[in-house]
């Protein structure tokens, strides 16, 4: 069964409006917004309760699922919300298409790679010995 | 493809500065500032995950006054652009929109952001206290 879109099939194809497409990005937008939204606010108690800390406290708690699970879930909406969000500044100030074309791969590429890098060390410091 | 550079009508130096075109670009420089940090964010992680000594560095890094500088304009951008965030997630239900209420929720989303930050290296302050007290 087709799975359901959020556009018409006429409205994709008449595709009006200056963008002409653009409704999944929004919602995208929105649903890693209210994600944030609980992540962001643990991340910060989380980084005061752990203010001072040495590394060997820092890793400790890592290693427990919940701060774990919940900081690779940060990282992820993080990048894909900051993405998103960035891919429309770079869409309204570069006029440039070849800078603009080339900026907007460098960027989603190196929010794809940041947030591995961020996602391996995590997991590394939770499975370590 | 665009040709020669037309003049542009001044717009920034004649337009007058609102609350709410302020804040709007406000959320958007604020937006790109925490996608910088989260470079910075992703480092610590790889850092930590490195080892003590790339661990110790970062923290030294994050404890200079630059470091402090940065992480108290990235805490600040932070709490702008979730209270901010929220009031765009009100609007898109529809509710807010008018004038009046425009104004309300930005000056409480300026009040927000300024009260979240205190409290926030306040209590991160006198954390990082009891352990270098």
């Amino acid at each position: 069964m087709a799975e359901p879109r959020m556009r018409s099939p006429l409205g994709r194809a008449i595709g009006l409006g200056s963008a002409k497409e653009g409704v999944e990005h929004w919602w995208a937008q929105r649903v890693t917004a209210i994600a944030l939204v609980p992540l962001t606010l643990w991340f910060v108690v989380a980084v005061i309760a752990l203010a001072g800390a040495d590394r060997s406290l820092f890793v400790e708690w890592v290693r427990h699922p919940l701060p774990a699970v919940l900081l690779v879930l940060l990282l992820i909406a993080t990048f894909y919300h900051g993405a998103l969000g960035l891919q429309v500044v770079i869409e309204d100030y570069i006029e440039n298409e070849t800078l603009r074309f080339g900026l907007m791969i460098v960027m989603k590429l190196a929010s794809i790679v940041l947030a591995a890098l961020g996602i391996f060390a995590i997991l590394k410091m939770s499975f370590a010995a | 493809m665009t040709t020669d550079k037309r003049p542009l009508s001044p717009h920034l130096q004649i337009y007058r500065w609102q609350l709410t075109s302020v804040m709007s670009i406000l959320h958007r420089a604020s937006g790109v500032a925490l996608s910088l940090g989260a470079i910075l964010l992703v480092w610590w992680l790889v850092a930590a995950a490195e080892g003590a000594d790339s661990y110790a560095s970062v923290q030294t890094f994050l404890g200079s006054w630059f470091g402090r500088v940065l992480l108290f304009g990235w805490s600040v951008a932070l709490f702008y652009h979730l209270c901010n965030g929220l009031r765009h997630l009100v609007w898109d239900t529809g509710r807010g929109l008018e004038l009046r209420s425009v104004y309300a929720s930005g000056w409480a989303v300026v009040a927000a952001t300024a009260v979240l930050t205190v409290i926030a290296w306040i209590a991160g302050i006198s954390q990082w206290s009891q352990w270098h007290g």
